[in-house]
């Protein structure tokens, strides 16, 4: 399957890390997502008070795309997103779990609910970057480099979008990774599954 | 380019156990919703739409051992196989699979539940089907709140244009759960009584469960009398907010208009619209307010929650299924529980299930997130009436 599009720009987090185009941006010393979070929202001069009410899975999809949104020189607001993670948003459905297990200690609170939606966090990239766009949270076993390039592909030459955010955003039992990569017509890295596959793995 | 279809169809739902009944009782503006009390999921008695298990697990025993299936991989494998064998299409890496869910077997998370929390994980509810049917491709499950049953088609569509597959099978279901009611009913979402969608006295939603599946594959050769081609989708974010729905309904005029474009028809070709109507303040009143900004204020329009309340990730799914019904049939369905204009802009509300002759309509859906789709389909066999 070919491709006329281009991979313009990727970005990881994981491992107290924030790297774009497989250079560092930042490196924290080993901690708790919790605290890692604040000292990249920092570091990274994210403006967005916004940000410390979202959840785990929200703050993390949110710090990556904001990486890559706002360098991007050339913004379109129908730039689709299309994310996966394996877990879903698990990390919030047992926080909501738990305030209603125990009849005796039942408080469920709209704030938590609304995050046991793994798209809420397409929603906050939307509003913070005014992307009135194509919408898709996909539930793989592992990260899937050949649905998440048909899906762009299919996207893009519909002429559906004119850029996509794709990429894996996962936050499952303390642990957390995330890779982002925006598609559009212009770049360097062909689109190409294996392309795809290898920035993944850097 | 190429057409797409939906053809085999299948629902389970408190008012049935395949399309064609389930539809006999909408036809007739019978509801599935009724009172139920259950403390395991809200403390006082509520108005919801369950699959009553023990029919389910009757019926399940025949095809799979009980224990080693939750409650919705049951009710989920049952409403496939209905359309896997119905269409006898080959299961080989040409056929894909998409399991639509906003919460898949969250129960498993419950103190009680025989199942381990792993179940909880939405890829192993894909696991499950595709281990069930011994299908060769890997599950694509789509969890994007309550579009997720339409996106579904739309993704399908997509995958097929794309050259990854000829046939796509969607199943799509949520359950009734404490995790779910507890959740709406902390936004204080749910009404007392059963929801009346657009209506003066509407007060909430009821949540409801059904399983819903269908087959959408690019073959015209032996499509189902009620099949309709997919003629145009589009989705699009609100960018506004990511509980509450865009007070100029921005997303789902966007979505509406970019789906029209790609069935380049006008708006007056669209017979009917399948809406979302889920009859909180909101909603209904923020689809008002689109519809009219999209000059299909006269368009005949109704909810189907009224039917079986709000189900979530198979919504979507269910509509489209009894929209093509509808086609089919040449029949408006009532939007059961309206009775009085309860939003700011003017509907053509379908008040009684009326005949008319019909070949398209609109399903939309719009959800948390800020996410709304639209769906346009065609009657795909032109020479029924």
């Amino acid at each position: 399957m070919s491709s006329n599009h281009y991979i313009q720009a990727f970005v990881h987090i994981k491992n107290e890390t924030v790297s774009l185009h497989g250079n560092t941006l930042l490196a924290a010393p080993k901690t708790d997502f919790s605290t890692f979070s604040k000292t990249a929202y920092k570091e990274l001069g994210t403006k967005y008070p916004k940000f410390f009410k979202m959840d785990r899975l929200s703050k993390l999809a949110f710090l990556a795309a904001d990486v890559l949104l706002k360098n991007d020189k050339d913004p379109q607001e129908n730039t689709a997103i299309v994310l996966s993670n394996r877990a879903s948003s698990l990390d919030t459905d047992m926080k909501h779990q738990n305030t209603i297990a125990d009849a005796a200690n039942y408080y469920p609170s709209p704030a938590v609910f609304v995050y046991t939606l793994p798209n809420i966090c397409i929603g906050e990239i939307s509003i913070k970057h005014k992307l009135f766009s194509e919408n898709s949270f996909f539930i793989f076993d592992r990260f899937n480099a050949n649905y998440l390039f048909d899906y762009a592909e299919s996207l893009l030459k519909t002429k559906k979008a004119s850029k996509v955010l794709c990429g894996w955003v996962e936050v499952d039992a303390g642990n957390y990774e995330a890779f982002l990569y925006l598609v559009s017509d212009t770049g360097a890295i062909k689109h190409t599954i294996k392309e795809i596959t290898r920035l993944y793995k850097l | 380019m190429s057409s797409t279809f939906v053809s085999h169809n299948n629902i389970i739902s408190s008012l049935g156990c395949n399309s064609q009944s389930v539809v006999r009782q909408v036809k007739k503006e019978t509801t599935g919703l009724s009172l139920v009390t259950d403390e395991r999921i809200h403390p006082k008695p509520f108005y919801t739409s369950i699959i009553p298990s023990e029919k389910l697990t009757e019926s399940f025993k025949e095809i799979g051992v009980i224990d080693q299936y939750t409650k919705l991989e049951q009710m989920l494998i049952l409403s496939l196989k209905d359309v896997i064998d119905a269409s006898a299409i080959e299961l080989d890496d040409r056929v894909g699979i998409i399991v639509s869910t906003t919460k898949g077997n969250i129960d498993v998370l419950e103190k009680n539940s025989p199942f381990p929390k792993e179940r909880a994980y939405l890829s192993s509810l894909g696991d499950a089907v595709k281990n069930f049917f011994g299908l060769s491709t890997e599950p694509i499950v789509l969890s994007n709140a309550c579009v997720s049953g339409v996106l579904a088609v739309a993704t399908a569509k997509r995958f097929i244009a794309q050259g990854r597959f000829d046939h796509v099978f969607i199943t799509s279901g949520d359950l009734v759960t404490q995790f779910i009611v507890s959740g709406f009913n902390s936004f204080q979402a749910l009404s007392d009584l059963p929801c009346k969608p657009y209506c003066k006295y509407r007060t909430g939603i009821n949540i409801g469960e059904v399983a819903a599946s269908v087959l959408v594959t690019s073959k015209k050769t032996g499509l189902t009398p009620e099949a309709v081609e997919i003629i145009g989708d589009a989705s699009c974010n609100d960018a506004n907010h990511i509980s509450g729905p865009s007070r100029t309904g921005e997303g789902l005029v966007r979505a509406v208009e970019n789906a029209i474009q790609e069935a380049t028809i006008e708006t007056e070709d669209i017979d009917f619209i399948s809406a979302h109507g889920t009859a909180t303040l909101y909603n209904d009143e923020m689809e008002a307010i689109a519809f009219n900004r999209l000059r299909m204020l006269h368009t005949p329009l109704h909810s189907l929650k009224g039917y079986f309340g709000h189900t979530l990730g198979a919504s979507g799914l269910l509509e489209t299924i009894v929209g093509m019904h509808s086609l089919h049939q040449n029949t408006l369905f009532a939007s059961l529980g309206y009775t009085e204009r309860g939003v700011s802009k003017p509907l053509n509300i379908i008040e009684k299930t009326t005949p008319k002759q019909l070949s398209t309509f609109l399903k939309t859906a719009s959800g948390f997130g800020g996410c709304n789709t639209a769906v346009i389909f065609k009657k795909a066999n032109k020479n029924h009436k």
